[in-house]
């Protein structure tokens, strides 16, 4: 007997090449290959498959509804595993490889949730405070404590912000040589604080700064990094972080797991947490650490910031969006859409077809391989909602979409989809909203 | 000067789906491409050759099948071509990765020092731009991400310009260095004739796990911290109201707007001139 592959489910994620305890699963081409000589029909490999890939003839099929989220990312960590099985290949007794924990060195604690607070140029990123909002839930899962980290210069009037929103120790390293971010100080500073306090647990905003100093953080530390996560949990068995993000263009949401190393990173997409409540005056614990370090330590300078003038550098941040995409047909179209822009005081954005076509910049591109909004009202003007582009604004509060096609994927997730030409709508709506905003009349 | 790129084949990632109802990938028929942001890397490092003279040597990890993407970047004018390949390399995260590429980038350096290695922000069927960083790092090389442009380059230093949420960074560093690039670096260049031709007469040189001193350790599943434990289709997000405009354009318009305000989903503000939130 022996473990059977479906490859059409087979994703060759590798997981159960790491579960199987006698090595006799191994991927080729990127599939689930198993060794009929060395299966001993154990059945690890069946608990970890995340797409029911796998199967033993004589055993059941594993129950529906696995795909829950707390069921899917069981570990099972904790199942006994016999001491030792036979390998068949030389007759000879086999110790298990158990499953790898992370390695906790004597003295090691790893221990409590982190969050860095991202202060640059003189600007906290608000994601910071969105991550000290779903690390208390982190923490509270674990049990544990929350903890801010400001590394910066000059950094003192964020310390009192990092406790409201909800931090109750907070680190901190200020020094002149972290006044603007560069990858190697910033790492350094936050690679000598992990160290010698061991957090569990660090997050940090999925930025152009987090996505830069977290890989650098995590190869000083060898440990796992999770870029781009939309969703973070507890697994309440291990007590490991689950991490959440869109692989594949968005087309597939992936649960990655840091088994055997500490600390567990993850970088989290701005505007997808909630903002936790800021509580004025709540007090806690500073913790002030010495950064030894001079200039000279350091191979780069910056010697310029051009701070951006147009809106457009802050399409995460907007609060009302008018977005193009194709079916606008031509860049002179593009005066209805900022008209209406105009008219809402909104920030102007596209697929990435419009951006593509050259009627807009690339960082007015919402979408996968742009920027991911979360506005209070998303309009959507002749695009069709490609899934890269939904994955990029459907958590935005209310959508209103125009599209000529009434099987455009885009009216599937809008609150308001409005089937009819562009052309007539939008000046339409223009108009009305000029009308009632100008006047102050709601109704 | 040596300019190495970091490149890698992927799926095009628009046409991978997961099957709705079975929950699997649906991978058949994906046609291969180069990582596109790698594609404005390679095109820098042609650009900066042709301008201060020098070697482009393209380094890539993957399966065999890799060879084609690695032919197709040789014909766009670059002198030598490595595809690591092993099946020991199979299921390593970025980590892994980074610590396979860096071996291989250790060994180019100690033959032909490396003065610049370029590497797209990051490749679109993992989107993790974790890679490029971890290679800085483990070779001690500075690091500039997100790059748009390539100001100066002396024997010495390079000057890029790093875009950011919040405006441009204008950034030295010494050589050597390690850039992540944006698409808006450049605009790539269309083969020429005479490269597609030594292209398709070219085999790029095969390493695998006995070409080098690897730490077997630090690869494959078992070198990665990092674990993919499920996977599963994006939750939907429930459609709402939809309504034909094809009769009444300016009626349903005033009635989307009416539907708004009344829900207090814009709120009108008496004191500012233009619209306004609450």
């Amino acid at each position: 007997m022996t473990v059977l592959i479906d490859k059409a489910k087979c994703i060759g994620c590798g997981a159960c090449t790491v579960e199987c305890p006698v090595e006799a699963l191994d991927l080729v081409d990127g599939l689930a290959v198993v060794d009929a000589k060395k299966c001993n029909d154990l059945g690890k490999c069946l608990t970890v498959c995340p797409t029911d890939a796998l199967s033993l003839p004589n055993q059941p099929a594993k129950p529906k509804g696995k795909l829950d989220p707390e069921a899917g990312a069981k570990l099972n960590l904790k199942d006994p595993l016999p001491e030792s099985v036979k390998d068949y290949a030389t007759g000879n007794e086999k110790k298990t490889i158990r499953a790898q924990v992370a390695p906790v060195a004597g003295g090691d604690v790893w221990s409590g949730v982190w969050v860095i607070i991202e202060y640059t140029n003189g600007k906290i990123a608000p994601v910071s405070w969105e991550l000290l909002g779903e690390g208390r839930k982190l923490a509270d899962a674990i049990g544990c404590g929350l903890s801010g980290v400001i590394t910066g210069h000059m950094v003192d009037s964020v310390i009192p912000e990092a406790f409201a929103y909800g931090a109750e120790k907070v680190y901190v390293i200020d020094h002149p040589v972290l006044k603007d971010y560069r990858t190697e100080p910033y790492a350094e500073a936050m690679v000598s604080l992990i160290t010698k306090y061991q957090p569990e647990i660090i997050l940090m905003g999925a930025t152009s700064v987090g996505r830069d100093v977290f890989p650098a953080v995590a190869t000083k530390m060898q440990t796992g990094l999770t870029a781009d996560c939309t969703v973070l949990g507890i697994d309440p068995e291990t007590k490991l972080l689950l991490q959440t993000r869109p692989a594949f263009g968005g087309n597939i949401m992936a649960t990655i797991m840091c088994r055997t190393s500490r600390p567990q990173m993850s970088t989290v997409r701005p505007r997808v947490m909630e903002m936790p409540e800021r509580v004025d005056g709540r007090e806690g614990e500073l913790i002030r650490e010495e950064f030894n370090s001079n200039e000279s330590d350091f191979h780069t300078k910056v010697l310029e910031f051009i701070i951006s003038d147009a809106k457009n550098a802050f399409l995460d941040k907007a609060e009302v969006i008018v977005s193009v995409g194709l079916g606008l047909g031509a860049k002179r179209n593009l005066v209805l859409a900022e008209e209406l822009a105009e008219v809402l005081g909104a920030t102007l954005a596209g697929s990435r077809g419009a951006v593509e076509a050259g009627w807009l910049t690339h960082d007015q591109q919402v979408g996968q391989s742009g920027v991911t909004v979360r506005p209070k009202v998303y309009i959507a003007i002749g695009i069709s909602g490609a899934i890269q582009h939904l994955v990029g604004m459907e958590t935005s509060d209310f959508i209103i979409a125009i599209n000529n096609d009434p099987e455009a994927s885009i009216l599937k997730v809008a609150n308001y989809g409005i089937v009819g030409d562009l052309f007539q709508i939008v000046p339409a709506l223009t108009a009305e909203f000029k009308k009632r905003l100008q006047h102050g009349v709601a109704n | 000067m040596h300019f190495v790129v970091c490149l890698k084949q992927v799926p095009d990632t628009s046409e991978v789906r997961i099957d709705p109802i079975t929950n699997t990938l649906m991978r058949e028929g994906v046609p291969s491409i180069i990582n596109p942001y790698d594609a404005h890397a390679l095109e820098e490092a042609m650009r900066l050759k042709e301008k201060v003279g020098g070697k482009v040597t393209i380094v890539s990890m993957g399966p065999p099948q890799a060879k084609e993407a690695l032919k197709k970047a040789m014909s766009y004018g670059a002198d030598r071509a490595i595809l690591l390949s092993d099946r020991a390399f199979g299921g390593s995260d970025s980590l892994a990765t980074a610590y396979i590429l860096s071996s291989a980038l250790k060994k180019i350096h100690e033959t032909e020092p490396i003065d610049l290695v370029f590497a797209g922000k990051e490749a679109i069927d993992g989107d993790t731009a974790q890679t490029g960083p971890g290679i800085a790092q483990r070779l001690g090389f500075a690091q500039l991400t997100y790059v748009i442009k390539v100001k100066e380059l002396t024997d010495k230093n390079v000057t890029v310009v790093r875009k950011t949420e919040s405006g441009r960074q204008v950034v030295q560093a010494q050589l050597p260095a390690l850039l992540t690039v944006e698409k808006e670096l450049n605009d790539l260049r269309y083969a020429t004739l005479p490269n597609m031709m030594k292209a398709a007469g070219y085999e790029p040189e095969m390493w695998n796990v006995k070409s080098l001193p690897f730490d077997l350790t630090q690869m494959g599943l078992k070198g990665s911290p990092t674990s993919v434990s499920r996977i599963f289709a994006p939750p939907g997000r429930d459609g709402g109201e939809i309504m034909d405009g094809t009769k009444d354009p300016t009626g349903t318009a005033a009635s989307v707007v009416t539907k708004i305000f009344q829900q207090n989903i814009l709120m009108v503000n008496p004191l500012a001139k233009g619209g306004n939130l609450q």
